[in-house]
Formats: structure tokens, C-alpha cells, sequence
């Protein structure tokens, strides 16, 4: 088996403003989605991310890490993987995010935590 | 003889605002709220404190009037059931920050450093961290930040609004990073201070050519930061050079609100209490050791900034020891704009005619300033033909008023026409 990530793009504020009926085809899409990959084989992990405005990006330049805010979309690379990882902040997260190798971008994004329905 | 309370509090909020607003965050970790609190706290203050006297600790007064609206709040949304996300900080942390509220002391300039790095950290963008510094470090309005950047209020407000957001959400922490981490994020707190400060002395498209009270704001900030980390020396040398920048601000606009080049300044109104502190820390050994490349490009600009400054009259400035400054920040961090300042130095220093040969190859795209210096070079030169053409082009170019008024006042004397 080959693992796989899928990383998924839309125009943002479109889940703001869709209507209750387009959610539900959403909804019904992601569970397709799911139960043909639960079909062929495993789900690791999935989540949403947040917005590309809580991203961090770093770059080796010169022998040295830069950091600046917001995603890579303006330069060719494409996301090619991610991590799930749990840790203290977003220093530790640049930190660990240092050690991969020079020639990637790493972005950093915050995972949305989605709360548990509580008893109706 | 007692200050009014007005005075009073003015002082206590340009003076303690940032570690009042550490001391709630590392208390409350609730960026959304402590920002509010203390202007609510600070509103009421100015209510109460002119009717009732000002309170013999007015720091302490408005921490704990803060510290109500917060309780208030939280009370609020335990009632609705609401859970608002949170700073991270760490245990020992809300420790020494009610430790603190106890006694001030050492620990509250622990906090107020978490506090600058914080606002100032590099996965921030940086006009927004510049914003969100001048703002919770230093209580600037955001009607004054505005001004600063040449934003609408609403556009200031945004980006301090965002940074905030960001900082939740990504997890950006409230905390002194680890040791070989802190001199790379004090270069990003004194890049965001420069940001500041440039601002104020950015000619924008208005009338508004110095605002020169907004950028003090910005050194006020490396203030802060060369207090709290003396030994760092990418803010001692931008405190050198912004003082040197700042020290001629009542000399750059004439009474009729006219540029003034630094040639025709009145050097009587250079402010020489400032001159004489950038220079004494130009020589301080903090900068003495080996440096980062920004630390070195800004103690170069400040030795620049100190040629001028240390010039009895224009006729006298050492253009060539200038020049050899601009060739080693040319090294540390090439510029147009450098090199631009550069070929000034260097017809000053060997005449218009080697200065038009360092210009030759400088261009700043949607600037004015590389065809006004070739306008002014060909003018000595006694190329009036050239040099109108360079003013034209200069002056088609430039979007601020004061600036153009300048270039078309050039201009007319240059063809002997009428300015109006």
C-alpha cells in the first residue's frame, strides 16, 4: 500500500455562504469520498485546515531560515505531503519544521478542532 | 503641587500600557479582551480620576479596573456557555504573571519582552506586526497608526484585528523563545520598529510630508526593546540610526511646509541631545563584536546619517568617507535605492560628471527619485536641455505634493520660466 494525501482547495467564504441545501451535497460528497476510500483501503487522519491567511512559510536562504507569514500559492511549488503533529506552539512548529530538508517550503497550518456534538 | 489627572494618566498610559496589557495576558491569555479592558479601564479613569484625583498608584488603579471588565466578560460567556480560544502561554507563565500582579518587578519585564516578540513575530506580516506592536506595546490609536501608514482607519484596524487572529490561531506563544533563537527575533522586533519609523518619513501621495511625531513612536518602541535586551545589537544600532534620522526632523520642512534638502537645512534646529546619544551608542561595545549582516547595515547607515550629522556646514561633510559607507552597505544588502544615494555621494564627492556614471545603471521602477538626481547632475553639469527633460520626467513621476512643488520650483529656475 501507498499512502496518500489529498489536500482540498476552494474559493474562500464559499462554505460561509452556502445555503444549508449546498452543505448537505458538501456533506455528501466528503462521506462518498470516505466510504470509497474506507472501501479500497484506510483513512489515517483528515481534518480541515484553516484559512490560508493562518499560514507560515519557511524558506533556507543564504544559510539561514526565513520566515514570513502567509502560503507559497504565488511560487510553483505544489503541496506534496503533511505531517500531523502535535506540539506546544508555533515556535516549536517552525523549529521542528527547520530540520526538513532545505529544499522543501514547509507550511505550517493550524487544524481546526471540531468540537463534539453535545446531547441534543 | 499635585499633577492634574489629566497629565497623569496620559503619562501612565504612553509610560506602563504595554506591561499593563503583558500582566493581562499573562494572567487572562485572552488576546480579544485584554486590549478592550484597558482602554474600557483607561475611559473610565479619565471619568473619574478628574473629579476624584488621581490615584496615588495610577498603574495599579487601571490594572485593577482592567482586570473587573475582564472578569466581567469571562463571567458573561461562562453564562452563555461560550469557549473562546486561548494564548498559549504554559503554567509557569499565568504563575509569574500573578506573581507579578503582586510585585512589579523583574518579572513584568519578562512579560512586556513576551509581549514585543509576540507582536513582532516574523510568521506575522509585517505591517501588520508593526500595527499590532504600536498598539498593544505602546497604546498608540489606531486613528494614529492609520496616519502612520497611510491607511484608512478601518485598514489599520483590519490588520491589527488579523495579527491577533493569527496569533490565536496559529499558536504563535506568549514566551521569551529558546536562547540561539532570541537574537534572530529581536532582528524581526527591530525590522518591524524600522517599518514604523520609515513610515513616518514615507512620502505618500498627500501634503503630509513628515509625521514625524508617529515615527518618535516607532524609536519609543526600540526604546523598549534596547531596555529590555541591552546587549542585542541589531536594536542599539537601529536606535543610533533612528535617532540620527529623527534629530533633523523640525530642519526637514520649511514654515511654508516645503521640503527642505539636508544641504539647505537650518543645522541650529538638528536636535544635538539625540545627535550626541546615537553617537555615543555608535560607539558602544555592543556593536564592537562581530555582527549580523542587518545589525551591520544599519550601524553603516547610522555612520552615514553621523557624517551629516557631525558636518559643521554642507560644505564640509566628508562625501567620500560616505561613499565608502554606501560601498559596504551595497555589500551587506544591495539596494536601488542604496545605490541610488550612492551616486549622490559620489558626485558630491567627484562631481556630477562621476556621479552621472554611477546613476547610469539605477533604476527604481515608479519613482521619481532616479530622474530628479539626474535632472539635478545634469544641471551642474550645464546640460539645462537634458536636466528639463529629467525634471519633466521627475515630476510626471512623483505623487507627493510637497515633493513635486519642490521638482517644479526646480525646474522653473533651471528655464528662467514663472513657477506659478
Amino acid at each position: 500500500m501507498r499512502r496518500y494525501v489529498v489536500l482540498v482547495a476552494y474559493e474562500p467564504g464559499s462554505w460561509e455562504s452556502a445555503s444549508e441545501a449546498t452543505r448537505q451535497e458538501y456533506f455528501a460528497a466528503h462521506h462518498a469520498f470516505e466510504e470509497y476510500v474506507d472501501a479500497h483501503g484506510r483513512r489515517i487522519s483528515s481534518a480541515p485546515l484553516a484559512g490560508a491567511d493562518t499560514a507560515t512559510t519557511l524558506r533556507h536562504v543564504g544559510g539561514t531560515v526565513s520566515v514570513t507569514d502567509g502560503p507559497f500559492v504565488e511560487s510553483a511549488e505544489q503541496v506534496g505531503g503533511y505531517y500531523d503533529l502535535e506540539l506546544p506552539d508555533l515556535d516549536t512548529a517552525i523549529a521542528a519544521g527547520a530540520l526538513l530538508p532545505a529544499s522543501y517550503a514547509v507550511e505550517i497550518r493550524p487544524v481546526v478542532t471540531i468540537a463534539p456534538a453535545g446531547p441534543v | 503641587m499635585t499633577e492634574p489627572a489629566e497629565i497623569v494618566l496620559e503619562t501612565v498610559v504612553r509610560e506602563e500600557w504595554g506591561r499593563l496589557t503583558s500582566l493581562l495576558l499573562a494572567q487572562y491569555r485572552r488576546l480579544d479582551l485584554v486590549e478592550d479592558a484597558l482602554a474600557d479601564a483607561v475611559a473610565a479613569a479619565l471619568r473619574r480620576w478628574p473629579a476624584d484625583g488621581a490615584p496615588d498608584r495610577p498603574a495599579a488603579w487601571l490594572l485593577t479596573a482592567a482586570r473587573r471588565r475582564v472578569i466581567d466578560r469571562l463571567r458573561a460567556e461562562s453564562m452563555a456557555q461560550r469557549k473562546a480560544p486561548l494564548l498559549v502561554t504554559d503554567a509557569e507563565h499565568r504563575q509569574e504573571g500573578q506573581a507579578a500582579m503582586a510585585d512589579p518587578g523583574g518579572l513584568v519585564e519578562d512579560d512586556l519582552l513576551r509581549l514585543v516578540l509576540m507582536c513582532t513575530h516574523p510568521a506575522l506580516a509585517p505591517e501588520s506586526a508593526s500595527a499590532l506592536a504600536l498598539r498593544l506595546v505602546l497604546g498608540v490609536s489606531t486613528h494614529d497608526i492609520a496616519r502612520l501608514f497611510l491607511v484608512s482607519e478601518p485598514t489599520a484596524a483590519a490588520r491589527i484585528t488579523r495579527a491577533k487572529k493569527k496569533i490565536v490561531a496559529a499558536g504563535i506563544p506568549f514566551a521569551v523563545p529558546a536562547a540561539d533563537v532570541v537574537p534572530l527575533r529581536l532582528e524581526s522586533v527591530a525590522q518591524t520598529a524600522y517599518l514604523a519609523f520609515t513610515a513616518g518619513y514615507t512620502p505618500g501621495s498627500g501634503p503630509d510630508l513628515v509625521r514625524a511625531d508617529l515615527a518618535g513612536e516607532a524609536i519609543r518602541l526600540v526604546r523598549v526593546v534596547v531596555g529590555l535586551c541591552p546587549d542585542a545589537p541589531a536594536p542599539v544600532a537601529l536606535l543610533a540610526l533612528t535617532l540620527l534620522q529623527h534629530s533633523r526632523r523640525d530642519a526637514r520642512v520649511g514654515d511654508d511646509g516645503r521640503l527642505v534638502l539636508l544641504a539647505d537645512q537650518d543645522r541650529r534646529r538638528w536636535r544635538r541631545d539625540e545627535i550626541d546619544q546615537a553617537l555615543a551608542l555608535l560607539d558602544s561595545p555592543v556593536l564592537a563584536g562581530p555582527l549580523s549582516p542587518l545589525a551591520a547595515s544599519y550601524v553603516v547607515q547610522a555612520r552615514i546619517a553621523a557624517e551629516h550629522a557631525t558636518a559643521a556646514t554642507p560644505g564640509r561633510t566628508r562625501w567620500d568617507r560616505i561613499v565608502e559607507h554606501y560601498d559596504l552597505l551595497l555589500t551587506l544588502f544591495p539596494s536601488p535605492s542604496a545605490r541610488l544615494a550612492r551616486a549622490v555621494a559620489v558626485a558630491e564627492a567627484s562631481g556630477p560628471e562621476a556621479g552621472l556614471a554611477a546613476l547610469a545603471a539605477v533604476e527604481i521602477p515608479g519613482s521619481h527619485r532616479v530622474a530628479a538626481v539626474r535632472a539635478e547632475l545634469l544641471s551642474r553639469r550645464g546640460d539645462t536641455l537634458g536636466a528639463s527633460a529629467a525634471y519633466e520626467e521627475a515630476i510626471a513621476a512623483c505623487r507627493n505634493d510637497t515633493e513635486r512643488a519642490h521638482l517644479v520650483e526646480r525646474l522653473a529656475e533651471l528655464t528662467g520660466a514663472d513657477p506659478a
